[in-house]
């Protein structure tokens, strides 16, 4: 596929060939009897960065997160953190903490002793244990709550007491199963900054798994999309959702129309695609390789096509269908569009003014159209 | 055993013992139990499970086998009472004597086939009379107001923490012809003559059932408290009356409970000595004694092994069951 | 809620629970009997508590039972934790499914089966290596250790499977090693289940007859020996005491645990509640 976006290679490590991954998984694979749950995956992650495997249940990125923590062996590979082989290290001698999706606190133990429990572990000073749990409990605002019991927390105070206790040990890697999981969806919202925030003053490395792709956007420098064992994209939020190199991505992330076809024309600066779903010809300015005649598939993001009553100039990429349903969302109004070809297509519209009579309504016959650079070729 | 075989043997093991005296023989114990352990696949958490696991294999079922190996020995007066299976003959070869006599001398005796027949029929009505009084019982405790359901679950689990024997021991005092119920009726002018049921099959049913209830009650409590309430208000707003919801969704459901609780009851009831011996009279055979009386008063060592071995035969399908269904239960309480 | 069916209802309970509870109750009534025949009622009498306290039978009987009980809960407490351990936590190791049919087979086991399978076990290990010698309080002892771990390792194993896993998981994330794991976390959180399974030993060693007659040898009968061999010949208002005592016990001791459990579980919920409360 040509190089059609630009990327700053100075900020981002994983696009300097001269940068050394902090985290090296190479060929793992991790199988339970018959069942492959994780699949040849390899993958660096670098210093500082806030990781996210993302996935839908059962698709390996909690055994894979579980291997880095050390709770699972792989099959075959290995992992290296800091040029270190794991292989043969326990858990309780790694650099790695983790922060459990159910929190995992000690139930009979109170706040205070949930935090210090990793430093006691490790033969810290009384003095140096106290001070670093005060700055801890500082950090994540529950100075107040340090001699309750779990029990006697709420499931946000709680999420905080684990992250707390998985810092506190100033881990080379932290380890986050489902971090906002169990937290009401506004409680969530405000976490995520606050993780991010976290994450910045203390400079330490975010691996995180989340099935929540709006959680892994926000959060993320970069995500790994995994799906059956695999890694099968990898790039920072924006690549994923702009450039997905397949139809599971694409459809994964979001939400896209797809059209199938046929190509007709690859040069190295455009395509042109032949399709009977589309009913029109789709244009492209990125080339592709491949032979002309292949199948392929065409996304677009609902929010990049545009609704007309007049037709636009030009044949490429512009079609004509039926509006079938409307749904107002507040913010956007979600439309859904019977094409001639029989094709149903998703479309989206901010909402910028309030209460025009001029809106588009049921049956109304309507014209969609979308930029050249608008749409991605996926080849599987 | 012959005087020639033990010399040779002796000298053996006189000489087995100077070889390893002669080594670091503690330091050869320890490899040897790594060895085995790491062969037994056993490493670190390998000794967590070897502990258990080598004290219930001595003293839980290595025992089945000396009972299979006793029951083929003859009685003799002696000390252990039966004869060697094994001997060494003079010239060194093992001559191995499988004495099926006992086996036949049960199938041939009556008494024995008798005793097997009843104890099966005693726990059968015993275990479905327990169902019967258990089942109402266990369905009114889940469905009492959760309050109420720990005080009645901890009336049902204290008598099952008292003496056992002491609780058999009651019913002599009411059951017996100048006992508790005699008394009464006879006070009350409704029997002239005190109706015998002491030393009858009716006091050991009433035994069984009295001291295996709880066994009954436990498990099938567990199970309806399980029960999702919103499934019968689902069937209830589908147009279904409550009895009717009662067989087509409770009691499918409670199955499992009603499984497990049966075979609590029967499997042990079948063996049962405390209470055929207390309550029951000289006529009211039961295999569980019929063992008892074979090993403690005719000393006959021999036989009573043969008839723990049937016994055995009888359980261990019962015993399979309901082991796959703890199984199933510790499985779904871990997922 | 249907009248007619609350009524059967609650008449069922009533009609089991009297069952249960009317022969407790009779025994308790007769222990105070003035008259030797037990059942005939002849005046209220506390007689028959001084006869079994001066009964040196029976009391050195109960302090042997007694002994053997303690050392017994505390062996089949280790050992069953052992065992619940493995079953909960180790995952698919070998002859795990052996395990699981050796620490279920002994709950329904027949009792004399078990007894005379121990005792020819005793016997034979006698004539091969001369251990133990002669049966008495290690024989029983061990044979109620083996029956009482059973039930132990299904407590352990059915409490341990409530327990969330990564608890354990994030001690030994956090450094600490798995012994230490087990002694911080683990037992800490199974602590009740621990106690439960104590006292169940206990009790069910205090009340094995069938097992202890037959691996016992002369000079160890234990108290339901003795008993058992009162009540064969009738009853025995010596017995009826006996019996008040032990029922009085037991209630005592579930009655404080009840009011404790009970007690705990509403501070419970008033911290939950209180916890919500300081979140809004």
């Amino acid at each position: 596929m040509a190089e059609a976006h630009e990327v700053d290679k100075r900020l981002d490590p994983w696009n300097d060939p001269h940068a050394t991954p902090y985290i090296r998984i190479q060929n793992v694979t991790k199988k339970f009897g018959d069942f492959t749950a994780v699949n040849n995956v390899s993958l660096d992650i670098y210093k500082n960065e806030l990781f996210c495997l993302l996935g839908g249940s059962g698709c390996g990125k909690s055994t894979l997160l579980r291997m880095l923590a050390g709770f699972e062996t792989p099959t075959v590979g290995t992992i290296y953190i800091d040029d270190v082989d794991m292989g043969s290290i326990a858990p309780y001698d790694r650099p790695v903490n983790m922060m459990f999706q159910s929190y995992a606190l000690f139930p009979h133990m109170t706040v205070e002793n949930n935090i210090a429990f990793g430093l006691k572990q490790d033969k810290e000073p009384a003095a140096e244990i106290t001070k670093r749990v005060a700055d801890m409990l500082e950090l994540v605002q529950l100075t107040p709550f340090a001699k309750r019991k779990p029990h006697q927390l709420s499931g946000g105070q709680r999420q905080r007491v684990a992250l707390a206790r998985a810092l506190v040990k100033k881990p080379k890697v932290l380890l986050l199963d489902e971090p906002l999981g169990a937290l009401d969806k506004k409680l969530r919202e405000e976490t995520q900054f606050e993780l991010v925030n976290i994450q910045e003053e203390t400079g330490v490395t975010f691996i995180v798994v989340t099935h929540d792709q709006s959680e892994a956007m926000t959060l993320s420098s970069r995500i790994g999309v995994m799906n059956e064992g695999q890694i099968v994209q990898t790039g920072t939020p924006t690549e994923i959702y702009e450039y997905p190199n397949s139809r599971f991505v694409a459809d994964f992330i979001g939400s896209v129309n797809i059209f199938e076809g046929r190509i007709i024309e690859d040069d190295p600066d455009h395509v042109r695609i032949e399709s009977d779903e589309a009913g029109c010809p789709l244009y492209i300015d990125h080339g592709v390789t491949a032979s002309p005649g292949a199948r392929v598939w065409v996304a677009v993001r609902p929010e990049k096509i545009q609704l007309s009553r007049d037709k636009p100039n030009g044949e490429d990429n512009c079609t004509i269908g039926t509006i079938e349903e409307i749904a107002y969302m507040g913010d956007l109004s979600i439309y859904r569009v019977e094409l001639d070809t029989g094709k149903r297509v998703r479309v989206t519209m901010p909402n910028l003014v309030r209460g025009t009579s001029d809106r588009y309504t049921w049956d109304e016959r309507i014209h969609l159209s979308w930029q050249a650079s608008n749409a991605v070729v996926l080849m599987t | 055993m012959s005087r020639k075989a033990y010399i040779t043997l002796g000298d053996r093991i006189t000489a087995a013992t100077d070889l390893v005296s002669q080594s670091s023989w503690w330091g050869q114990i320890q490899t040897w139990v790594e060895v085995l352990l790491t062969r037994l696949g056993l490493r670190g958490q390998g000794l967590v499970v070897a502990i258990p696991y080598l004290w219930l294999l001595l003293f839980f079922l290595i025992p089945f086998a000396f009972v299979l190996k006793i029951s083929l020995a003859e009685a003799v007066i002696a000390r252990p009472p039966y004869t060697a299976l094994i001997e060494w003959t003079e010239d060194a070869f093992i001559d191995i004597k499988l004495n099926i006599a006992n086996y036949l001398f049960l199938l041939q005796d009556d008494l024995y086939w008798k005793a097997y027949l009843n104890s099966v029929k005693v726990a059968l009505i015993s275990t479905a009379v327990c169902l019967f009084i258990g089942y109402p019982m266990a369905y009114s405790m889940a469905r009492a107001n959760p309050a109420w359901r720990n005080v009645l679950l901890m009336l049902v689990i204290l008598p099952f923490w008292t003496s056992f024997l002491l609780r058999v021991y009651a019913w002599i005092g009411i059951l017996k012809n100048n006992g508790v119920i005699n008394n009464i009726l006879l006070a009350f002018g409704i029997i002239d003559e005190p109706i015998v049921m002491m030393q009858t099959n009716f006091a050991v049913y009433v035994g069984i059932v009295y001291s295996y209830l709880p066994f009954m009650i436990l498990p099938l409590y567990a199970n309806l408290e399980r029960l999702d309430n919103t499934l019968l208000e689902a069937a209830a707003d589908l147009g279904c009356r409550p009895i009717k919801a009662f067989f087509s969704i409770t009691l499918p459901l409670s199955i499992p409970g009603i499984i497990a609780g049966s075979l609590l009851v029967f499997i042990p009831a079948v063996g049962e000595f405390v209470i055929p011996a207390l309550l029951g009279g000289p006529d009211t055979l039961m295999i569980g004694r019929v063992l008892w009386d074979e090993f403690f008063a005719n000393r006959d060592w021999p036989v009573a092994s043969a008839v723990a071995i049937a016994i055995l035969l009888l359980l261990i399908i019962p015993i399979m069951v309901f082991q796959r269904f703890q199984a199933k239960e510790a499985e779904a309480g871990t997922a | 809620m249907n009248k007619n069916r609350s009524m059967f209802l609650i008449s069922g309970l009533a009609f089991g629970f009297a069952f249960l509870y009317i022969p407790i109750l009779s025994l308790i009534i007769f222990s105070f009997n003035e008259s030797k025949l037990v059942t005939v009622w002849a005046g209220f009498s506390t007689k028959w508590y001084g006869e079994l306290l001066r009964n040196e039978q029976i009391l050195d009987a109960a302090w042997l039972s007694i002994r053997i009980a303690v050392i017994n809960a505390c062996f089949a407490v280790a050992l069953g934790t052992l065992a619940g351990f493995a079953l909960a936590r180790l995952g698919r190791f070998r002859g795990r499914t052996l395990l699981t049919g050796m620490v279920t087979a002994p709950l329904v086991m027949p009792e004399v089966i078990t007894g005379l399978s121990l005792l020819l076990l005793f016997v034979a290990m006698q004539d091969l290596i001369g251990w133990p010698a002669g049966r008495g309080v290690t024989t029983i002892t061990i044979a109620h250790i083996t029956f009482s771990m059973a039930y132990v390792a299904i407590i352990i194993q059915s409490r341990l499977s409530s327990v969330d896993e990564s608890v354990e998981e994030a001690a030994l994330d956090l450094g600490a090693r798995p012994a230490k794991v087990f002694f911080l976390i683990t037992l800490p959180i199974i602590a009740p289940a621990l106690i439960s399974g104590w006292l169940l030993s206990f009790t069910m060693s205090l009340d094995d007859l069938v097992i202890a007659s037959f691996v016992s040898g002369p000079g160890s009968s234990t108290l339901p020996m003795v008993v058992f061999s009162k009540v064969r010949l009738g009853v025995s208002p010596e017995i009826n005491a006996l019996a008040t005592i032990i029922v009085l016990l037991v209630a005592v001791g579930i009655t404080i645990a009840g009011i404790t459990l009970n007690r705990q579980e509403k501070r419970r919920q008033r911290d939950m509640q209180m916890a919500v409360a300081a979140n809004e």
